[in-house]
């Protein structure tokens, strides 16, 4: 205050100067004086003008520091909270799939990242240096994490390298004092304990692509695997579960100050599928003694399918922990088709596993009884054209039961020309032929019944009556999976219009009520007595394979789909024996078996690609496996259902979004 | 008394009747706005005095000498000097143009060893010396005539087109704004300032076309600040929720939400008022605007009390220049003018512009120690 003292004192001058009353300034000259005086009071009258403009200024100040900080306060302190708080999601653990009594097929394991953290680790390309002596880092691993690092924020962790086996993760923790920054960081994937044996059924998981996106949160975020194929696809909705949400309150950069609240995800729910572990194990195991093999076994009671096998078969665990470019293309490219499931995805001539089928169509059409006797001199002659029976030299005099048990070729186009297309194509549509079954897993096959209209529309070329003839035995346009000849055989034991399917449901193991198939009960089971002659008589086409214990005793039918025209020279010169065809011209050898024969319930197909010779039939390569898996089964149900071990899964911890 | 006082003035004055003579009051406001910033920059450096408290602290002291030097150096030195601190400044606004090293994306630094000296921020004070000088050299009547007002006219455009070009828009705007109240204040007629208004309006077409694409789209973000609020609107948007979250009285020291969060950008330099108006709400802000007018009116004080024109002038535009300073950027964090780049004087951080404000004091101080003064138009103390 004694400071501003002077400024009161002079402040009388500067009112004089106002006044106009001059005292007079020692030193200066009349004029001047007044000059200097006049100035004096220009400029002051200006300073205070100018003051008065700043004191708007300041009011404009004033008045706007009111309007932001009382009026629109509510607003900004509303903008300030959205600022501040993140809603992140936390992901759900996916749920398990589990085989008919309850041991998983697909479960979730623990498994452990090796991480760093670029703030912490002060130098990353030095302690990455140190990791690599640890872990034996490649060059180029060491380059994408040095620049994943460049790319985030400097207190987000980058993955260094993933799913650390135990010697290590205890060489890194016995090392972790010199590598700053470097932590161990906990996170869930998926498992598969059967690994390839079960991989088609139940697919893989893998990194969400933006076709997936469909609005769940939990899709974007980073790490998130859903069903890419197989039940994993199908059931995703059920498996994935609904996210969690975590209140956290960040900072501009994202960084993570303090958690506030905390909303714990919904796991996802357990799918029980008709699968028998066992089984499943065994039809893998069983059929990967061919090279390419598709086979299924099924419930006819209920349609549960118990064990589903393509071979070759793909390693489920590398799609869920991320596939190597190379081993992709291994996968995409190998002629055996290691990715597609064949027993829904594989279409097939029947080859003689039609056979049924017609007979059952034929007898409904009244164009044949049961006594109906063609004759049989090894081949058929229509016009100019020779249609061999795969006896040569012929089975002579036959009726129905002997032409299917010995799988007569000439007999069936005897009643395929009686019976015409379209008749058998609406018989053959009755047992499942012809369109998907609705299994569910994706990329299922229709298989394919021709028609004549069907031929004109599709084909635009008139049907000839020799398709019809080869049509009787199952080759020609006719296309089926393994599946639809499995669920025909179902459906011809139990009369029923069988729906095969893979989940589990209440009534899994009784006869489930499926809608009559309208056939007379006599006819199939003539058909079904004459299957049974295949396997168990003398003469039979599979009798090399029937089962010595009567309890379990099968019934089937053999098939061979032809894959290579066979030329006369072939023919009448013996070429296409043993192993002197190519792998690749080689037919596809088919069977279809049930059992026990007594009250038949298991139905299992099988076909092997390129398992017979040119020519032959089926039943030595293909029966085995039927007989095998049919005769595992049985005896698997009298030993009773397995003790369901530990069906716990790993704790229900979500992972957080990173 | 004739004799005695003519004595008085030509003897030099004694060291201890200098001291005495300095505005001690006007240097505890000064010491006052300088602590309330050091507190800011405590806070935005959350509870630490590093990185930004600790080195404002150095710098004040740094400055502070050279305040009271200026204040004791006498004022018709500092006339006879004005055009020679005027050229230099201009010298180094040029160097930096030439061999300048580009900081914060623009030119503005020049490295002297290990100091990096910012010339535009002293520029307006050597334009206001030279400016002052050159108005006290000349009769009341010629300041409305034309002709004359050619040569000052020439002293402002010439650094105000180097600094754009930079490029400082905000210290342009200040070297203009400053020049003009010079130029008021030394009685230029109103048309004149209309005219040249007049003129400004018509080359806006022509100075947008030379402005550099950011200061373009500072301008137009501060028309449309909501039409990208993640880009270039953050900023303004960001200082809004801050001070608006602040409310009356504020969220407390050290308890600025936004600005602790980081989503306040430049916390510690240009949106450092931001910062105290979120922690001590309307109250805080009003209180450091309070001090600022406080110590504007005593500097127009200081100035209206001095004896020769050039201590009028050179104090009046030495506390408007101030003014500017602290309205643009109080204006300017509240969203009232466009994102330009002016540090708030005395309480934002950073070294030369501390100097610069600090030294512009100090020149107030010489015109408060040596009012008493008289100077003929050649600056000598006979009379003319």
């Amino acid at each position: 205050m004694r400071a501003l003292l002077p400024f009161y004192r002079r402040s009388r001058r500067l009112r004089a100067r106002f006044g106009g009353a001059s005292k007079g300034a020692p030193g200066l000259g009349e004029p001047a004086q007044k000059r200097e005086l006049l100035r004096d009071r220009l400029t002051t009258r200006r300073a205070f003008l100018l003051a008065g403009a700043e004191g708007a200024l300041v009011l404009l100040l004033a008045g706007r520091m009111y309007q932001l900080q009382i009026l629109d306060s509510g607003r900004y302190r509303l903008l300030a909270e959205k600022n501040s708080i993140a809603l992140r999601p936390l992901a759900p653990p996916r749920g398990r799939i589990l085989d008919r009594s309850g041991i998983p097929l697909a479960d979730n394991r623990h498994n452990y990242n090796l991480v760093i953290v670029a703030e912490e680790a002060g130098n990353p390309r030095q302690t990455l240096a140190a990791v690599g002596r640890l872990l034996a880092l490649e060059r180029d691993e060491e380059q994408r994490v040095l620049r994943d690092i460049r790319r985030v924020r400097r207190f987000i962790p980058v993955v260094v390298r993933d799913n650390l086996r135990w010697e290590e993760m205890a060489r890194v923790e016995v090392a972790t004092p010199e590598l700053p920054g470097v932590s161990i960081e906990e996170g869930l994937s998926r498992r598969y304990p059967l690994g390839p044996d079960a991989a088609h059924v139940l697919g893989y998981v893998g990194a969400v692509s933006k076709r997936d996106l469909d609005g769940d949160p939990l899709l974007e975020m980073p790490d998130f695997r859903i069903g890419k194929s197989g039940l994993e696809k199908v059931e995703d909705g059920l498996l994935r579960g609904k996210a969690g949400t975590e209140e956290v309150e960040v900072n501009a950069y994202g960084r993570v100050v303090r958690d506030l609240a905390r909303f714990p995800p919904r796991p996802g729910a357990d799918l029980r599928t008709t699968l028998d572990k066992g089984a499943q194990e065994f039809a893998f195991r069983r059929s990967s003694e061919q090279p390419s093999v598709a086979s299924l076994l099924i419930d006819a009671w209920s349609g549960g399918v118990l064990a589903l096998a393509s071979v070759p078969s793909f390693d489920p665990d590398l799609f869920s922990t991320g596939l190597s470019p190379a081993n992709w293309r291994a996968l995409s490219t190998d002629p055996k088709h290691p990715l597609v499931d064949k027993v829904i995805a594989g279409v097939y001539p029947p080859g003689s596993t039609f056979k049924p089928t017609v007979a059952v169509a034929a007898l409904v059409a009244g164009v044949i009884t049961p006594e109906t006797e063609f004759f049989c001199p090894g081949y058929l002659r229509l016009g100019k054209a020779v249609f061999h029976c795969w006896k040569k030299g012929g089975h002579g005099t036959l009726a129905l039961h002997d032409a299917i048990k010995e799988s007569c070729d000439v007999y069936f186009y005897h009643v395929a020309m009686r019976l015409g297309m379209e008749r058998l194509a609406a018989t053959a549509r009755v047992f499942g032929y012809g369109r998907p079954s609705g299994i569910g897993p994706p990329g299922e096959k229709a298989g394919l019944v021709p028609t004549p209209q069907w031929q004109k529309a599709a084909r635009g070329i008139p049907w000839e009556q020799g398709e019809t003839l080869i049509s009787g035995i199952g080759q020609g346009a006719l296309g089926v999976t393994p599946l639809q000849i499995a669920l025909m055989v179902a459906r011809l034991i139990t009369g029923k219009r069988v729906v095969p399917r893979l989940v589990h449901s209440a009534s899994a193991g009784k006869p489930a009520a499926f809608a009559p198939l309208g056939i007379a009960p006599q006819i199939l089971s003539f058909v079904v007595d004459a299957m049974v002659a295949v396997v168990n008589e003398p003469h039979g086409t599979g009798y090399a394979l029937r089962i010595a214990n009567p309890a379990f005793a099968m019934g089937g039918k053999s098939g061979t789909a032809q894959v290579h025209r066979i030329s006369r020279y072939e023919r009448e010169h013996d070429a296409l024996t043993g192993t002197k065809v190519p792998w690749q011209d080689r037919d596809h050898a088919l069977f279809v078996g049930f059992a026990p024969v007594g009250a038949p319930r298991y139905v299992c197909a099988a076909v092997v690609e390129h398992g017979g010779t040119a020519g032959g039939e089926g039943a030595a390569a293909a029966g085995p496996i039927v007989r095998d898996i049919l005769l595992d089964v049985q005896q698997r149900a009298r030993a009773g259902p397995p003790e369901v071990a530990n069906a716990g899964a790993p704790s229900s911890r979500p992972r957080k979004a990173s | 008394m004739l004799s005695s006082a003519a004595e008085i003035f030509r003897r030099p004055p004694r060291l201890r009747e200098k001291l005495r003579r300095l505005p001690w009051g006007l240097a505890a406001l000064i010491t006052f706005a300088f602590a309330i910033g050091f507190a800011m920059l405590y806070s935005a450096g959350n509870g630490h005095v590093r990185p930004w408290a600790s080195r404002q602290a150095l710098h004040f002291l740094f400055a502070f000498l050279p305040m009271i030097a200026a204040g004791l150096f006498d004022l018709r030195r500092w006339f006879r000097a004005a055009y020679f601190v005027y050229g230099a400044a201009l010298f180094l606004v040029l160097l930096v143009d030439l061999r300048g090293f580009a900081g914060m994306g623009a030119q503005r630094w020049i490295g002297l060893g290990v100091i990096h000296l910012q010339p535009s921020e002293l520029m307006s004070l050597a334009l206001v010396l030279a400016l002052a000088r050159y108005f006290h050299s000349r009769r009341e009547e010629e300041a409305g005539r034309l002709l004359p007002l050619l040569v000052p006219a020439f002293l402002i455009l010439a650094p105000a087109a180097l600094v754009l070009k930079e490029p400082d828009l905000g210290t342009a705007a200040m070297l203009l704004l400053t020049g003009a109240a010079m130029f008021f204040l030394a009685g230029v007629r109103p048309r004149y300032f209309l005219a040249a208004l007049a003129a400004a309006a018509a080359s806006v077409p022509l100075a947008w076309h030379f402005l550099h694409a950011y200061q373009k789209e500072r301008i137009t973000t501060f028309f449309h600040p909501s039409s990208d609020p993640l880009g270039a609107g953050y900023h303004i948007l960001q200082s809004k929720i801050a001070l608006g979250s602040g409310g009356l009285f504020g969220e407390g020291f050290l308890h600025g939400s936004q600005s602790h969060l980081s989503f306040l950008p430049e916390k510690a330099t240009d949106f450092i008022f931001t910062m105290l108006a979120e922690e001590f709400g309307l109250v805080g802000a009003a209180a450091l605007l309070g001090l600022y007018i406080l110590i504007c009116v005593y500097g127009l004080l200081i100035a209206l009390h001095s004896r020769s024109q050039f201590g009028r002038l050179l104090g009046l535009g030495v506390v408007t220049n101030f003014f500017f300073y602290a309205f643009i950027n109080m204006a300017m964090v509240m969203g009232l003018v466009p994102v330009v780049g002016i540090p708030l004087p005395l309480v934002s951080y950073g070294g030369t512009a501390m100097l610069a404000v600090m030294c512009g004091f100090g020149l107030l101080f010489s015109v408060c120690v040596h009012r008493e003064a008289r100077m003929n138009r050649r600056g000598d103390t006979q009379a003319a």
